[in-house]
C-alpha cells in the first residue's frame, strides 16, 4: 500500500493545517453565500453578516440582506454541520467494526432514521425539526440493532455486517416506501421523496439550531474517545486488554452516531457516501490515528458538503439538484482514486 | 505469588472449557501452558486478564481478586499478546507499540517524557528501534509479532500473557521470541504447543487436558512418555540433552 502523505507531525504545522482548513471553510461557506441565481459580491456578504452578528449599520438593499442572512448562510451553516457529522460517523463506525466500508448509509441507520422521519410525519406528530428528529433517532438506532443482530446472528465478522446493512437499508426503505404509499396523500408523498434523495431546499435557522450543536457534540464526545477508538485497531479484545471499557464506549459512540445521523436525516434526508469517502480521504492526508483523524475527517466534510452544495445551485442552470446526488457524482469517482492510489502491491 | 488461580470454571455455549483449574506463578517465573488444542489454554489467559468473567472460582493478581479490580488497573499491570491479532489499519510499528501506553494515560492527557521511554525500551528490547517508522503490512509474521509483545512491554506490565506467539514464525524466530520472554523480569504465562520449546524456555509447565490440570511443575517433573501418551495420544522417548540440559522429547512412529 502507498505510504500515507502524513501531514502535520510538528506543532507548528499543526497549527498552519488547522488554520488553514479553517480559512478554506470559512471562505467555502463565504463563496456559498455569494453564488447562486441573485449572486452577491463577497463584500456585500460580509457586510450582511457583520450587520446581524455585530450590530453595524452598513447600507444594503434589504433583499441582500435577507438573501444572504435567511436563506444563504443558514443553508452554508447546514450543510457544513451536515457534512462533519456524516464524516464523523464513518470515521467512528470504521473504528469501532474495523470495516472501512462502514458508514452510516451503507450499514442501513440513514435508512432507518428516514423510516423514523417518514413514520412521524405521516402519522401526524407533526412537523417540527425536533419532533422529526426524534423519530429519526429511533429508527436510526432501531436499524443499527436489528443489523447488528442480524450480523451476530449470521457469525459475526466484517463482511456480515455489511451484508445485514444491506438487507437492513432494504427493509427500512421498503418500510418507507410502504408508509408513504399507503398514508400519504400525493403532495406529501412527493415531498417526502425529494426529501429523501438528499436536499437543504427549505433550510432554516431553527434546523441550524439542531444541526450544528449536534455535530459539536458528536464532534467533542468522539474527540474524548480517541484512545478508545486507537485501541480498537486491533479489535475488540485487544481494546479490553488495554483497558478500554468496551461495551460502555461501544453504546456511548454508536449512540453519538446514531444522534448525528438521525439529525442529519431527519432535516436534509439521507446522504450517501461522504461517510465513507470522507474518513478515507482524511486517512490518506493525515493518518490512521485518530486525535488527527476525526478533527481531519469534520473538516474535509464540512468543506465537501459546501462544495456540493454551491455545485448543486449552479450545475444545471435554473435547477437545483437534490446535494445527494452531487456527493454520489463526485465521491464515488473520489472513492475509485483513493481505492487506486491505497492499493496492495500485487 | 504474582498470579494465583485458584478453582476456576468457565463454560461458553454449555460446554464446560475450564474445569477446576488452580494454578500459582511466582515473581519473574515463566510458566508454560501446554496442551492439546481445545484444552482450555487460551480461554485461561483470557480469564487472567478478565476479558471474560470466571464462572467459578477466583483468580488474583497479587492479594488482589481481579473481580475486584477496574478494568484499566488490571491492563496497567498485566498485558496480553494474542494469537495473529492483525489490522487493515494504515499503522506504523510506532502507532502499534504506542498502544501500549493506552492504559496509562488519561483521555486528554498528553503524550509525556515516560511514554516516549517506556516505547523506546519496549522496541529495544525486540531490536526494532529503527523500524519505529515501518507499516505493519509490510512486515513479516515474526516481525509482527516481536511489534505486539514491544507493544505488550510499553504497558510496562508486571505480568505477561502470551497465545501461541510462536505460531507460524521460522525457528530462529521462535527461539529469538522465546529467549526474549523468558529473560524479561516479569511473570509470564505462555501457552505454548512445541514440547521442546517449553521444555527449554519455561521455569515450570503446567499440562491441561478438557480443561483441566493433569500435570503441574518443572519441565523434568511434568514431561514423561506416560502423561504425553495420555495426553497428547503419541509415543515418545524423553531424555535429558546433553546440551542444553533440559528435557528433550523425541516422538517414535513405531
Amino acid at each position: 500500500m502507498a505510504q500515507p502523505v502524513v501531514i502535520g507531525q510538528r506543532w507548528w504545522a499543526h497549527l498552519v493545517l488547522v488554520t488553514s482548513a479553517f480559512v478554506v471553510l470559512g471562505f467555502m461557506i463565504s463563496l456559498a453565500v455569494s453564488i447562486g441565481e441573485i449572486s452577491i459580491p463577497l463584500e456585500t456578504t460580509a457586510k450582511a453578516v457583520s450587520n446581524r452578528l455585530f450590530g453595524t449599520a452598513f447600507e444594503l438593499s434589504r433583499i441582500h440582506q435577507g438573501i444572504v442572512w435567511d436563506y444563504r448562510l443558514s443553508r452554508a451553516l447546514l450543510a457544513a454541520s451536515a457534512g462533519a457529522a456524516l464524516a464523523l460517523s464513518g470515521a467512528i463506525l470504521q473504528a469501532l467494526l474495523r470495516n472501512p466500508l462502514a458508514e452510516p448509509y451503507v450499514l442501513g441507520i440513514s435508512a432507518g432514521a428516514s423510516t423514523g422521519a417518514v413514520a412521524v410525519m405521516i402519522l401526524g406528530f407533526g412537523y417540527g425539526v425536533l419532533t422529526l428528529s426524534t423519530g429519526a433517532f429511533v429508527g436510526a438506532v432501531v436499524a443499527f440493532v436489528l443489523v447488528s443482530a442480524l450480523a451476530a446472528g449470521a457469525g459475526g465478522g466484517a463482511d456480515r455486517i455489511i451484508l445485514a446493512g444491506v438487507a437492513g437499508s432494504q427493509l427500512f426503505n421498503a418500510l418507507t416506501s410502504y408508509i408513504v404509499t399507503t398514508s400519504a396523500n400525493a403532495e406529501q408523498a412527493r415531498g417526502i421523496m425529494f426529501w429523501l434523495l438528499g436536499s437543504l431546499s427549505g433550510v432554516r435557522w431553527p434546523d441550524v439550531y439542531l444541526a450544528a450543536p449536534v455535530a459539536v457534540i458528536g464532534f467533542a464526545v468522539s474527540i474524548f474517545y480517541t484512545r478508545a477508538l486507537d485501541a480498537f485497531t486491533f479489535g475488540i479484545d485487544a481494546a479490553a486488554a488495554l483497558g478500554i471499557a468496551v461495551n460502555r464506549i461501544r453504546i456511548i459512540l454508536l449512540g453519538a452516531t446514531a444522534l448525528m445521523t438521525a439529525a442529519m436525516v431527519s432535516i436534509v434526508g439521507s446522504i450517501g457516501f461522504v461517510g465513507l469517502v470522507i474518513p478515507h480521504a482524511a486517512r490518506f492526508l493525515v493518518g490512521p490515528s485518530h486525535g488527527r483523524l476525526l478533527p481531519a475527517s469534520a473538516m474535509i466534510g464540512a468543506i465537501f458538503m459546501v462544495a456540493a452544495d454551491i455545485v448543486s445551485r449552479i450545475i444545471v442552470p435554473q435547477q437545483i439538484l437534490p446535494i445527494g446526488v452531487v456527493t454520489a457524482l463526485f465521491g464515488a469517482p473520489a472513492f475509485a482514486f483513493i481505492l487506486y492510489k491505497a492499493r496492495r502491491p500485487v | 505469588m504474582s498470579i494465583s488461580i485458584n478453582d476456576v470454571h468457565w463454560s461458553a455455549g454449555g460446554l464446560m472449557i475450564v474445569n477446576g483449574i488452580s494454578i500459582d506463578v511466582a515473581p519473574g517465573k515463566t510458566l508454560g501452558l501446554l496442551g492439546p488444542n481445545g484444552s482450555g489454554k487460551s480461554s485461561l489467559l483470557r480469564l487472567i486478564c478478565r476479558l471474560r468473567n470466571v464462572k467459578s472460582g477466583v483468580i488474583a493478581l497479587g492479594n488482589t481478586d481481579i473481580a475486584a479490580m477496574a478494568r484499566l488497573d488490571i491492563a496497567r499491570r498485566v498485558a496480553l499478546v494474542e494469537q495473529q491479532a492483525t489490522t487493515e489499519a494504515q499503522v506504523t510499528v510506532l502507532d502499534v507499540v504506542r498502544l501500549g501506553r493506552t492504559p496509562h494515560r488519561g483521555p486528554l492527557s498528553p503524550w509525556n517524557a515516560s511514554d516516549d521511554k517506556a516505547v523506546s525500551d519496549a522496541l529495544r528490547h525486540v531490536g526494532m528501534p529503527e523500524r519505529a517508522g515501518q507499516l505493519w503490512h509490510t512486515l513479516s509474521g515474526g516481525e509482527r509479532q516481536r511489534v505486539h509483545i514491544a507493544r505488550a512491554l510499553a504497558q510496562t506490565p508486571r505480568e505477561l500473557l502470551l497465545d501461541e506467539p510462536t505460531n507460524h514464525l521460522d525457528i530462529q524466530h521462535q527461539l529469538d521470541i522465546l529467549s526474549l520472554v523468558t529473560k524479561l523480569p516479569v511473570t509470564s504465562i505462555i501457552a505454548l504447543h512445541d514440547l521442546n520449546l517449553a521444555a527449554m524456555f519455561c521455569d515450570n509447565l503446567a499440562i491441561l487436558h478438557h480443561g483441566k490440570v493433569v500435570a503441574a511443575g518443572t519441565p523434568e517433573d511434568v514431561l514423561t512418555e506416560d502423561l504425553i501418551a495420555d495426553v497428547f495420544g503419541v509415543r515418545a522417548h524423553i531424555e535429558r540433552s546433553a546440551h542444553h540440559g533440559r528435557q528433550h522429547v523425541q516422538y517414535r512412529l513405531d
